[in-house]
């Protein structure tokens, strides 16, 4: 008795030693196998389907994912630029990892059945890829036709339509600051009306915003819950809300939609490079392809017939802008300042 | 009691103790003799547990040295150093019973259980608690817990034992016999015993010797007869027993002016010159009230002003005849009393016998 | 015998002690290093490291205090600040004040179940702060109950974030006052009333004064809370920017950091100074209730008895509604169209932003937090408080574990990323790990912590170590087999404080977790930002329900912990 007192007595020391090293056990596998950091902002339904491909394919790669939103997950990159934690990036917005192109953090590899990926959703630049494209993602309009119905205003056809006075604090959009279909709404608008005009549109857009949310997703879900009337968002929830019943449409405003692709890159210094191409050539193979078809539409490959999922909006690839990534990249910083200029600063949400 | 015979068994050379800008010991020195049993006695803050806690190493003083059984133990963490300690607090660890409590110490020495045993159960009789060894503190009364704080702390049988207020949580009539027994106890184990108290009454019950301290600096040392008796300085006089301070002047050959009376008085030591200002102080129990006879000197005129009852005796407060102001208390008997006819208003002549009276400069400097 | 004769004894006069350290000095001097190390890296160097990077530019050049100077140009970023000073002082008010009637209501009133309405002002203890705010969605959201009540003025903004930082801050108010309550004398009222004071007048005189620092205490904390929490208006807080959305912003959606640690900053600075003079209040406190005083006994009042009655169910409805709404909301199927009762939401394999392995993380961090945590703290606290050696090495130990009072959460957080992910830190292998997340809510909530052990080491006997050295038994026996058991009621009581708030803090670690160490109070906040407000209300129930569970275990472990030692604690 006495002894194992006395042994227990430096618990304040060992147990938190003892504690911490079991804490650090928790988090790393101590399998044989290549583990690999895959960072990502894939929905979270849709990773255990891909990984599970994607290691039947390579037994002898362990992933092991880093999930986050846009937002999160490219600030969480761009904070470890002087320490890499994550080797390969998988599934993450195409002006992010430019962005981090910019900052030199990616590695130039061509995945193989590159040639099969349609031009747009590649780096095509001579020095090599340091990205390449998976399936495209694009905004759409969620409205709630019970809400509607209530309130008797009907459901908008067109970006231009959202400025009708009946709309006015019934939407609501993500803020483009924090989330990546807000981001890519507004560079759309921009290229699609010039700025002047883009700019002039989102004054008075503004003027009929209720709230801008921090999500891309969050604005269609709480449209199909009746919170609002109006969600800008993108076309995957909608649907999936759909399909579960609730009473919301999707909308593909007829002016053309901004899309955003999930992109695929290698991060430089990564000490599992052949590992990481591996994860670079599956995301590019029509198998992948095939997988991504199960929530998107539009599709990197060129050779992957593309089905529409359930309740989709059929249309979708014939309605996106022809994007020009590398504007609205290089264009991030300002159109994000400007933008928080001009209605950053709302104080309360209007009623 | 050999005292001031031999070896001193504890040491104490020219000991300072700073804490922050204050100093709570100034150049203290003592000599403690084997077997004896010290009080150290002053009010609060006088630095007589700064001394006991230097001594046990708990708070080691700036500069000077201790030495105990002719060792230096001056800069000994308290683990090195070899005493038992009894706090006010006792300190008894709560969780445990008295038994092991009282063990504590021996069991960490590794002694095998059938000696401790029986050094528990001897150390319990001597301290009259058989029959509570499984019982824990909480469920003792003060007395007794106080009992298995000494117990506990002469179990390894130290050199020195250390006391700091061991009696003042507890109520007079416990006090009074616990320190009865506390002395009888050390007298029968024999253990050099240091103990700090504010009670002079107790100090003069237990002790050996008595240093008085006051303001870090150790104002007399002596036997409790001798401190009560000669008080070295006005301070010793005032603390240790109760004392009528009388502002005087000094007059000439032998002679103090108090008020408008000349008394005469053992000047000795006294550094003031004729007509500078002296205190003349004399216990109450000194003024003397029967059998004054006719040639006595220092007889005066008194007025009654109060009687206090206070059980053996009663405590009169007097006003000198010849000075309205000039008050002093006086202890005088039941039978004096009675005897006397003694009541307030009653003028009646007290004599202050001069070898009672003792005279200091008015600063309080004492001589020696 | 006399002074001058001893003077010339064969010791040198005037020696200068350097007192000799034994080993058990040494260890313990060891183990204080090793506190105050282990303190510096989790709170004084990331904090450090935040200073530095508010004063960087986005290629880690100096360039002063440009990052501030930019800020207080930006009005939307000064917007911040105002908004958030707003809603924080409303919150002060409006908290203070029903806190103050309810504590003085189970205090000083002689209603019936006063202990039960304390157990119920507690209860948001037990949430994730954004539990409130998902709550209020459904009470006055645009498909809310109770919609109407707001008379068209909009949940998402002020109104909702002021709604759940009450909420949210009301039991730390309650405990504080009613602690400050509780010490009052009876003999005061009882002197008043023989004055015939009128009632009114003991309240002013007597009962105000006498909780005066409490309240101010409590204010400070309530003020605190809210001007820096980041759940609330996270969930509820619409177009609405506080600071604590800021930073989240600043750092997740536009990636600058360096604005992110200048409004970090901004954060930290009225809670430093709410902090400062918390403590100033606090040490005048010391000794308000003499040892002597007889506490107070509340006599009948009909009248002011009703009110407190009324108060205290209004309270208790207000919280329990809130908590209500929340369960109800994880149960129906799809509010408003389909209010079908299921438990679907709580399968968090559907859809969830973690899956059952953050409600697992959350376990096991929670779990490793409370076992860590109190192993440190109370260690620490001993090493502070009941060791002599290196009297600087303690105190600076004992400030660094005051410091995490008085910086939020976001704010740490923010600093460990700077800090644990910088290129060289040694202990960069810690970042994006489970550890990092225990060791940052261990630091998170260190103050409290370390202070409920101090307190319980005060009141252990202070000679305990000095009797030890005296019976040559060294100091870390002692400290097992005394000082660990007679205080094991306030370990407990730390290890169920680590426990409940690992399981509700969002605002650390939503900077730190990695997938593989993602929890569920992080799982709700991403799921409630996907929209998903139901499954959110799942999780932060689910929360609630872990945290009531620790707090029951704990009343049962203390319980029979009384049994157990009531023969030698006393009655």
């Amino acid at each position: 008795m006495k002894r194992t007192k006395d042994k227990s007595l430096r618990r304040s020391g060992s147990v938190a030693v003892g504690a911490l090293a079991l804490a650090v056990a928790f988090s790393a596998d101590a399998e044989a196998k290549t583990v690999l950091k895959v960072y990502t902002a894939l929905e979270e339904e849709h990773m255990p389907i891909y990984e599970e491909a994607f290691e039947k394919a390579n037994p002898d790669i362990d992933i092991q994912w880093q999930r986050d939103s846009t937002g999160v997950i490219t600030a969480r990159l761009l904070a470890e630029k002087d320490n890499r934690q994550a080797d390969v990036v998988w599934g993450l917005a195409a002006t992010s990892l430019m962005l981090l192109d910019k900052n030199g953090m990616l590695d130039a590899y061509k995945p193989q059945g590159f040639d099969q990926i349609k031009d747009q959703f590649k780096d095509t630049r001579a020095e090599g890829p340091t990205w390449v494209g998976m399936d495209a993602w694009a905004a759409a309009i969620c409205y709630n036709t019970a809400e509607g119905e209530r309130l008797g205003i009907p459901a908008p056809a067109s970006w231009a339509d959202l400025l009708k006075p009946e709309y006015k604090g019934h939407i609501v959009m993500p803020n483009p600051g924090s989330s990546g279909t807000g981001f890519l709404t507004v560079s759309a608008w921009l290229q699609l009306m010039g700025e002047k005009e883009g700019w002039g549109y989102m004054d008075k857009l503004h003027e009929n915003v209720n709230s801008y949310l921090h999500s891309g997703s969050k604005p269609c879900k709480s449209a199909a819950a009746g919170e609002y009337l109006i969600g800008i968002s993108f076309a995957y929830p909608g649907v999936a809300l759909m399909n579960e019943g609730a009473p919301v449409q999707v909308i593909l405003p007829t002016e053309g939609i901004g899309w955003d692709m999930e992109a695929t890159a290698i991060m430089k210094g990564t000490p599992h490079l052949e590992a990481a191409k591996k994860v670079a050539d599956f995301s590019a193979s029509a198998e992948a392809n095939a997988l991504y078809n199960e929530y998107y539409q539009v599709l990197a490959r060129k050779d992957v017939a593309a089905k529409v999922p359930e309740n989709y909006p059929a249309n979708e690839g014939d309605m996106l802008i022809s994007n020009d990534f590398y504007w609205a990249a290089a264009s991030r910083d300002a159109i994000l300042a400007e933008w928080q200029k001009r209605y950053g600063s709302k104080d309360a949400p209007k009623s | 009691m050999a005292v001031g015979n031999g070896r001193p068994y504890l040491s104490i050379r020219n000991v300072n103790k700073f804490f922050g800008g204050f100093q709570a010991l100034k150049d203290v020195s003592l000599d403690v003799f084997p077997g004896e049993f010290v009080c150290f006695l002053g009010p609060s803050g006088c630095g007589k547990t700064t001394l006991l806690r230097a001594i046990a190493g708990l708070d080691i003083q700036d500069n000077g040295s201790i030495a105990q059984a002719g060792t230096d133990i001056s800069a000994l963490p308290p683990s090195r150093r070899d005493y038992g300690i009894v706090f006010q607090s006792y300190a008894l660890f709560p969780n445990l019973t008295v038994a092991e409590n009282i063990a504590y110490g021996l069991v960490n020495l590794g002694r095998d259980k059938a000696a401790i045993r029986a050094r528990v159960a001897e150390l319990v009789a001597l301290v009259s608690l058989r029959g509570q060894e499984s019982k824990y503190p909480a469920q003792l009364s003060g007395g007794q817990q106080q009992r298995v704080a000494l117990a506990r702390a002469i179990a390894m049988s130290p050199g020195l034992l250390l006391l700091d207020e061991p009696l003042s949580a507890l109520d007079a009539r416990v006090r009074i016999n616990l320190r009865g027994e506390l002395k009888h106890l050390q007298r029968r184990i024999g253990v050099t015993t240091i103990m700090v108290t504010h009670d002079q009454e107790e100090a003069l019950a237990v002790a050996d010797r008595i240093v008085v301290m006051n303001h870090g600096v150790i104002e007399q040392v002596g036997r409790p007869d001798e401190v009560y008796r000669n008080p070295a300085t006005a301070f010793v006089a005032d603390f240790v027993g109760h004392m009528n301070f009388l502002p005087a002047t000094r007059g000439d050959s032998g002679v103090v002016r108090v008020g408008g009376v000349e008394l005469r008085a053992d000047l000795a030591g006294v550094t003031a010159s004729s007509g500078g200002a002296i205190t003349v102080c004399l216990r109450p129990e000194d003024v003397q009230v029967r059998g004054l006879q006719p040639q006595q000197p220092n007889v005066l005129q008194a007025e009654i002003t109060s009687l206090e009852f206070l059980g053996a005796f009663c405590r009169a407060e007097l006003r000198l005849g010849s000075a309205e102001d000039l008050g002093l208390a006086a202890d005088f008997s039941i039978n004096a009393m009675r005897d006397l006819d003694l009541r307030i208003g009653k003028m009646i002549p007290v004599a202050l016998p001069p070898d009672r009276l003792r005279v200091f400069d008015a600063e309080g400097s004492a001589h020696g | 015998m006399t002074d001058t004769s001893l003077r010339t004894a064969a010791f040198p006069a005037s020696r200068a002690i350097r007192p000799i350290a034994g080993a058990e000095e040494w260890v313990q001097r060891l183990l204080i290093v090793l506190l105050a190390c282990w303190l510096l890296v989790v709170i004084l160097l990331p904090l450090t490291v935040l200073f530095r990077k508010s004063m960087e530019n986005a290629d880690g050049a100096f360039i002063g205090l440009a990052n501030f100077a930019a800020y207080f140009r930006d009005p939307a970023l000064v917007q911040s600040l105002f908004n958030t000073l707003t809603v924080a002082l409303i919150t002060t008010v409006i908290t203070i004040v029903l806190a103050f009637g309810f504590a003085y209501a189970i205090t000083r009133s002689t209603i019936p179940f006063r202990n039960f309405f304390r157990s119920i002002a507690l209860v948001p203890l037990l949430a994730p702060s954004l539990l409130p705010g998902l709550a209020l969605v459904y009470l006055f959201g645009n498909q809310g109950i109770f919609k109407s009540w707001l008379f068209g003025e909009s949940i998402y903004g002020p109104i909702g974030i002021v709604i759940g930082e009450v909420f949210f801050a009301l039991p730390h108010a309650v405990m504080i006052i009613v602690t400050a309550l509780s010490a009052a004398d009876q003999r005061l009222y009882e002197a008043a009333e023989s004055l015939r004071t009128k009632p009114f007048r003991i309240f002013m005189t007597v009962t105000l004064p006498g909780c005066r620092y409490g309240l101010v205490s409590a204010a400070f904390v309530v003020f605190t809370l809210a001007f820096t929490d980041f759940g609330v208006p996270k969930v509820i807080g619409g177009q609405y920017n506080v600071l604590a959305t800021d930073v989240y912003r600043q750092v997740i959606g536009q990636f600058n950091f360096q604005m992110g640690a200048v409004v970090g900053l901004l954060l930290l600075a009225p809670a430093v100074l709410s902090f400062a003079v918390d403590r100033i209040v606090q040490r005048k406190q010391v000794a308000l209730l003499s040892a002597r005083a007889v506490p107070y006994q509340p006599k009948r009042r009909p009248a002011i008895d009703t009110v407190c009655l009324a108060l205290c169910i209004l309270v208790s409805i207000f919280v329990l509604s809130i908590l209500g709404m929340a369960i109800f909301g994880s149960l129906i199927k799809f509010w408003p169209y389909n209010l079908t009762l299921t438990l679907a939401k709580y399968d968090l394999s559907v859809g969830g932003a973690g899956g059952w392995a953050s409600l697992w993380n959350s376990l096991i961090m929670a779990s490793l937090v409370a076992l860590i945590g109190p192993a440190v703290v109370f260690g620490g606290a001993y090493l502070v408080e009941k060791t002599k050696v290196w009297p600087w090495a303690r105190m600076a130990a004992h400030f660094l574990a005051m410091i995490p009072l008085a910086v939020p959460g976001l704010v740490l957080g923010l600093a460990y990323i700077f800090f644990f992910n910088a290129p060289g830190n040694p202990l960069g292998f810690i970042y994006a790990t489970m550890a990092i997340l225990v060791v940052n809510t261990v630091g998170h909530f260190y103050t409290v912590c370390h202070l409920t052990a101090v307190t319980a080491l005060k009141q252990v006997d202070a000679e305990f170590e000095a009797v030890s050295a005296s019976l040559k038994v060294p100091f870390y026996k002692t400290f097992w087999r005394v000082t660990v058991p007679v205080c094991l009621p306030a370990i407990l009581d730390i290890a169920t404080y680590y426990f409940i708030n690992a399981m509700t803090t969002v605002s650390a670690v939503i900077f730190l977790y990695s997938t593989d160490t993602k929890l569920l109070s992080i799982a709700a906040v991403n799921t409630d930002d996907a929209g998903n407000t139901a499954a959110a209300c799942a999780m932060g129930t689910m929360i609630v329900a872990i945290s009531a569970a620790a707090r029951l275990l704990q009343l049962a472990v203390a319980r029979a912990l009384r049994t157990r030692t009531q023969a030698w604690r006393g009655p």
